[in-house]
């Protein structure tokens, strides 16, 4: 959120904490989120596999938060999406 | 009461009664404020300063919640590079790298550069590089950055073509020195602009103009130019990092929206920064390596929060080897680099660093 919408620290955590349905402090918990992380397929630090990976990932992430990125829009590009 | 340990701005430690640590938080702030006539801290801030330095655990962290983030400069080489880059040598290629920062170290975001990490060099090579970015981009969650230095030095003989405004000036050839620099500017912003270009081409999420205005105000001015240039005809998020507190000024009359560049200090410098479209600044603040850390620490937080003070967009401050308040040292020392990291976040105010 600072990248694509230049918002400060407070308001990027409440912008994503409310996107993802947590409290900011559990955004900043890493058992909350590694476990949010994992039903919302957005990539997870240990390799498991099926999980969303790399491109796969952010391009969910983009989706979830609502933002444009550049390289999931190319994707999307070289798709004809 | 038992003395502090603590360190000085070299990284060696330094036993000091609680007075003087006191006294030097008030100085280091003192010498800030009236360089960049700023206000000084606050007395809850010393507060928090002194109980920090005052705790004898080896390390100190933010409270929960008040986590920030992270953005990298240097790119890969600190991994794969060699001293030169304070980098450990290790035989990773890029990627490799670039997934061992994401994956086992937790950065919130890094960088794709050049081992020689200037955008002239990188310039001839890159088709190399957009091959790089490419192959993390689709490895990789965290924004990928391409980062360089603008480096205007390289520019000037007897790397570049340009007579050199260091040879000129001890002559007292002012004139052509400035035109040296004014010439100097132009091709450092095509080259920046070009590359800058290249990378969005590609789908990079952001670019990062690392230590910016090291060649004083004519970097700054080129940087600038190419930052607008950037917001207006890319959708890279834009990153400017800078060299040094203070802008050197070289040339002296060089102005970005009728502000003088030369003389700027990191509240001056966000100004700019913010007005030519960036996302992200970076100030720094050196470290004087004969003052204690609890000095430099308080002078560095007090020219950072009055960036955050005044900021629209975030501030990521340089905290690392020799600036931020860590001390000048290969290897900085954790007890002192986590009481700087953590008192750039609770009292400076930085949106990461």
């Amino acid at each position: 959120m600072q990248l694509t919408k230049k918002m400060r620290l407070d308001e990027a955590k409440q912008y994503v904490a409310g996107k993802l349905g947590v409290s900011v402090m559990d955004l900043c918990d890493s058992t909350v989120m590694r476990r949010l992380r994992e039903e919302l397929d957005i990539g997870v630090i240990t390799a498991v596999a099926g999980a969303a990976k790399g491109l796969e990932a952010k391009a969910r992430i983009a989706d979830l938060l609502d933002v444009r990125i550049n390289c999931v829009e190319r994707l999307k590009n070289k798709m004809g999406l | 009461m038992a003395d502090i340990q603590t360190r000085m701005g070299d990284g060696y430690s330094v036993s000091m009664t609680r007075e003087e640590v006191r006294e030097d938080l008030v100085a280091g702030s003192a010498d800030a404020a009236r360089r960049g006539k700023i206000p000084v801290l606050q007395p809850d801030e010393f507060d928090y300063l002194f109980e920090m330095f005052a705790s004898p655990t080896r390390i100190w962290g933010v409270e929960r919640g008040h986590e920030a983030v992270l953005t990298k400069d240097g790119s890969t080489n600190s991994l794969y590079s060699a001293q030169l880059s304070s980098g450990v040598g290790l035989p990773l290629s890029r990627e490799q790298a670039f997934r061992t920062f994401e994956r086992a170290f937790g950065f919130d975001s890094m960088e794709i550069g050049h081992t020689d990490y200037s955008v002239k060099p990188a310039k001839p090579i890159v088709v190399l590089e957009q091959n790089h970015v490419e192959a993390v981009l689709h490895t990789t969650i965290i924004p990928v950055f391409y980062g360089f230095m603008p480096n205007l030095g390289l520019y000037y003989r007897p790397d570049g073509p340009f007579p050199n405004p260091s040879d000129l000036l001890p002559k007292g050839q002012i004139a052509e020195a400035r035109a040296a620099t004014e010439e100097a500017l132009e091709a450092c912003y095509a080259d920046l602009v070009w590359m800058t270009g290249k990378m969005d081409e590609v789908g990079a999420d952001g670019i990062n103009y690392d230590t910016t205005a090291s060649t004083g105000d004519g970097e700054f001015y080129a940087t600038l130019r190419a930052v607008e240039w950037a917001a207006k005809n890319t959708n890279l998020a834009v990153e400017v990092g800078m060299a040094a507190e203070c802008v050197l000024g070289f040339h002296g009359q060089l102005e970005y929206n009728g502000k003088r560049l030369a003389g700027m200090w990191p509240h001056q410098q966000m100004k700019v920064v913010e007005e030519a479209g960036a996302h992200i600044f970076g100030p720094v603040v050196n470290t004087n390596s004969r003052r204690s850390t609890p000095w430099n620490l308080a002078r560095a937080i007090t020219f950072v929060k009055a960036c955050t003070a005044e900021a629209k967009i975030p501030i990521h401050p340089n905290v690392g080897m020799g600036v931020g308040g860590v001390p000048m040292f290969e290897t900085p020392p954790i007890d002192v680099v986590t009481r700087c990291s953590a008192a750039m976040v609770e009292i400076g105010k930085a949106d990461g660093l």
